[in-house]
């Protein structure tokens, strides 16, 4: 009997730990971890936070974490739009820097004008960002029609504004890099005088809760997951497919425009070649280092969001531990490859069914003892 | 008798897990035959075609060619002794010539000589009269056409045997003219051919004996004029015209001072999926059913009727108001569901929850922007559960770790939540369980006692005679006809789905 009490506990602890390992989220949890922990062993003061004052003497919170979060949110502001793509049509968009590049110079061409140095901004701010949206919506629109309607693949689709987008970016400035004059453009990629949390972070907040807003009030979850599950089936339940592979660019192009408007206020300007380089990959490995499918059907926002941080963390990791800048993609690939490998649906799965047989043979062993304590007995 | 065996196949068992795919099959084919190898889908005839050319190993038995036994180990051993497949896809390469894709990948592969190459399949291209030139690329030609040169090709490499596996299904009325008269002059070459086909009137045109094969095992070898139309059907269905004429099934009878009005009325409805148009109404509370044999357009009716496929001409009128269905949604709109024939390609979202699953319609119908509350979903999905008995360990298990039947349900409690008033079901039945099965057939019943409207399909006659008030008879992509009351018996089925004897 005191066998037996001793095993269910274990039993129960087994489940539990089974059902958090198979989670989806943790293996981007995990791995964040796991990075606080490293980056602790080796310089205790990584999470102090202090707060200083920048050089125009406004209040500045500093540290590893904010740099952490300021800099991630670009790439995880295009997670939330790449996961919905992906989810969709099964495969990514890799025009996403480019676009932003487009849509970052179409703001810039509002701000300055055909000058490109003006002493005053010549529209306000925010008719700048909703032509960079428009734009931006426009290029995902592009993309999305090509995929949707004529069933291109999505990375053929979007190897055209991957290959053309910094080209027609340069042409909108005619391939002059404009200065905005006015401070308050920077406000997007720096901070807000008095406040002193970098504003990307809050717009990164602001566009999560919107996509969890959207996710409660609307049915895009289940119509997008049904259509990247099974199209045909979607199709025959009154989802028309087209049409929400076609939204889901859309909502990309919209989240390039609000990671444009952030890429550009850091700098005040633009350089077309290199604004949000390889930005497409960080995005994509986020979805996947979420543990989501590249290949569509089921999603979980909120781990791709996560696999942003993650990527994010590991990049100010490296930087931290000083390692020569040639030698740090070879870094990152090799815990990137780790990390997918792990969140692969498939490794989960064959962790999960690890755990149950671990279970039963506890389980067994258990029993087989209660047995021969009952035969000694007798 | 002067017969020459060409071909025999003596005892041939194939097992697949948990099927028996051919138990102790016997097939012969004689020296300049066409030899029709009929059955209805899962009698065993790909799998029969399979061994025969190697994709398969069989378990148990003998193939004999020529007389003496050879061992078929893959398709290349096939060829090499003589037989040859022409499939229902074409397997050519359309963007190679017509000489090089009779050629391709034979000979010893160092050299090829190209104007040798092209007299020769000029030559051959003539003595078939096929009309296609030697250096044309084949996708230029018509689909006919190429498969003619697929036929060319099996013939060029010294066949024996010809196995044509569904080769019409694609063609035209005078392509299968061309295809039947090559087929013809083949046979006065002493080919011998092995046609397999869905269509009746072109076994009965075109071949000289029939084998039949049920569920795996042989049903018998006729001679063509031995084996009328209405006995072929019987064989191919199992079911023997003297037992079956007087069986009646239990019909509920219906009455509702409104049993007359016709919730569905379609003229000349026509989709994209090449049925012929057709006319068609279903009463309140009415159960019919389009019955014919697999392939004759009983699903593509229905689905033209949901807007599944793309209409392309007729009217529809839902309780007598004209109304346009160009796509599924305009179906539901009106009131009607939809459960279709392919459960795991067109019903199940397989990652997605039984929950997820079972509210779609009904959220589709409610709107993008006005999802239900996990409450209301938990309240629904947990309804249907417990009112079709869906075996299940949770509402939040993905759908596609259940069973068959219970899968089947849940589709189809995904379309009784929407309460339609008319509901199509296209093989409700197919490949699950007998308990299940009965079970589907009570409700659909029960469903219509209570007024609404089913369409019902099934392969199994049994099932549409029990359950069916009026059924509308298909051959060949076209209603041939419509039986009701005295007329629904199994004999009155299958000699309307044979047709006249007389129309050859």
């Amino acid at each position: 009997m005191s066998n037996n009490d001793t095993k269910a506990p274990a039993n129960k602890f087994l489940t539990v730990v089974k059902k958090v390992v198979s989670h989806q989220m943790f293996i981007p949890i995990m791995a964040l971890l796991i990075l606080a922990i490293v980056n602790l062993a080796f310089d205790p003061n990584f999470f102090k936070i202090t707060l200083g004052k920048n050089n125009a003497g406004n209040p500045i919170l500093s540290g590893p974490l904010i740099t952490i979060l300021d800099y991630g949110a670009e790439t995880a502001i295009l997670a939330i739009g790449m996961t919905l793509v992906t989810a969709a049509a099964g495969g990514q968009d890799i025009s996403v820097g480019a676009t932003i590049a487009i849509a970052g110079s179409a703001m810039l061409r509002v701000l300055c004008g055909t000058n490109p140095s003006p002493d005053t901004i010549q529209a306000p701010i925010i008719v700048a960002f909703l032509v960079a949206c428009l734009v931006g919506m426009a290029c995902g629109a592009f993309n999305g029609a090509l995929v949707s309607f004529f069933k291109i693949q999505p990375m053929i689709a979007t190897l055209i504004l991957f290959t053309a987008g910094r080209s027609i970016a340069a042409w909108i400035n005619l391939n002059k890099l404009p200065v905005v004059p006015d401070p308050k453009f920077a406000y997007f990629g720096g901070i807000i005088p008095g406040i002193p949390v970098p504003t990307p972070i809050f717009i990164m907040i602001a566009c999560v809760l919107i996509m969890a807003l959207i996710l409660k009030f609307t049915n895009l979850g289940l119509y997008t997951q049904s259509v990247g599950i099974n199209e045909k089936s979607a199709k025959l339940n009154g989802i028309n497919p087209i049409l929400i592979k076609f939204i889901a660019f859309v909502i990309l192009g919209l989240c390039v425009a609000v990671a444009a408007l952030i890429k550009v206020s850091r700098i005040s300007t633009i350089n077309y070649s290199v604004i949000a380089k390889d930005i497409e990959m960080d995005a994509i490995l986020a979805v996947a280092l979420g543990g989501n499918a590249l290949s569509g059907g089921k999603f979980n926002m909120w781990a791709s969001i996560l696999g942003a941080y993650v990527f994010q963390f590991l990049t100010t990791t490296l930087y931290k531990f000083n390692i020569a800048s040639s030698a740090l993609p070879a870094y990152k690939a090799t815990v990137v490859i780790l990390l997918v490998f792990f969140s692969a649906p498939k490794v989960r799965e064959t962790i999960g069914k690890g755990f149950k047989k671990l279970k039963e043979s506890i389980g067994k062993s258990s029993k087989g003892a209660a047995g021969k304590a009952s035969e000694g007995e007798a | 008798m002067d017969e020459y065996r060409l071909l025999e196949m003596r005892g041939i068992d194939k097992t697949f897990p948990g099927v028996r795919a051919l138990q102790h099959v016997d097939f012969t084919l004689n020296k300049g035959e066409i030899h029709a190898l009929m059955g209805e889908n899962g009698a065993g005839k790909s799998t029969l075609i399979k061994v025969l050319t190697g994709v398969y190993s069989k378990d148990a038995g003998t193939i004999r060619l020529d007389g003496e036994e050879v061992k078929i180990h893959s398709p290349q051993d096939a060829q090499n002794a003589g037989i040859s497949t022409v499939y229902q896809e074409i397997t050519l390469c359309p963007n190679l010539s017509v000489a090089e894709n009779m050629f391709i990948g034979r000979g010893n592969g160092k050299i090829t000589n190209w104007r040798e190459m092209n007299d020769r399949a000029k030559a051959l291209l003539e003595r078939l009269d096929i009309p296609a030139k030697a250096t044309q690329q084949l996708a230029n030609c018509s689909i006919a056409v190429q498969q003619m040169v697929a036929i060319a090709r099996a013939i060029d490499m010294e066949c024996k045997v010809l196995i044509l596996d569904e080769p019409t299904s694609s063609l035209d009325e005078q392509e299968v003219e061309k295809l039947f008269g090559l087929m013809r002059d083949l046979k006065a070459m002493g080919v011998g051919i092995i046609f397999v086909t869905h269509f009746l009137d072109q076994v009965y045109e075109v071949c000289d004996k029939i084998t039949v094969l049920r569920d795996g095992q042989l049903v018998g070898e006729y001679e063509i004029r031995d084996l009328p139309r209405v006995q072929l059907v019987a064989k191919m269905l199992g079911k023997e015209m003297d037992d079956l004429s007087d069986i009646k099934g239990e019909h509920e009878a219906y009455h509702s001072p409104d049993a007359d009005m016709k919730i569905f009325e379609a003229v000349k409805l026509q989709s994209n999926a090449g049925i012929k148009p057709f006319n068609f109404y279903i009463n309140k509370g009415e159960v019919n059913g389009f019955t014919g044999l697999l392939g004759s357009g009983r699903s593509e009716c229905v689905r033209a009727i949901f807007g599944a496929d793309r209409v392309i001409g007729g009217k529809v009128k839902v309780k007598g108001k004209a109304v346009k269905i160009h796509k599924p949604k305009d179906a539901m709109k009106n009131g009607i569901a939809y459960l279709p024939e392919d459960r795991k390609v067109d019903g199940i979202i397989g990652d997605l929850s039984v929950r997820e699953n079972i509210i779609l319609a009904l959220q589709v119908m409610k709107g993008f922007f006005k999802p239900f509350t996990k409450a209301q979903a938990y309240a629904f999905a947990d309804e249907y559960i417990k009112k079709l008995n869906i075996k299940t360990a949770s509402a939040d298990t993905p759908i596609k770790s259940l069973s068959g039947g219970n899968q089947q349900k849940v589709i189809l409690a995904r379309w009784l939540l929407m309460h339609p008033e008319y509901l199509i079901l296209d093989e409700p039945t197919r490949g699950i369980d007998v308990g299940t099965k009965v079970d589907i057939q009570k409700l659909v019943l029960e469903l219509a006692s209570g007024g609404m409207s089913i369409t019902f399909i099934s392969s199994e006659t049994d099932e549409m005679l029990r359950t069916c008030s009026r059924l509308i008879v298909m051959r060949d992509r076209k209603v041939v006809g419509e039986l009701s009351g005295e007329d629904l018996t199994q004999s009155m089925i299958m000699s309307t789905i044979a047709g006249g004897e007389s129309d050859e």
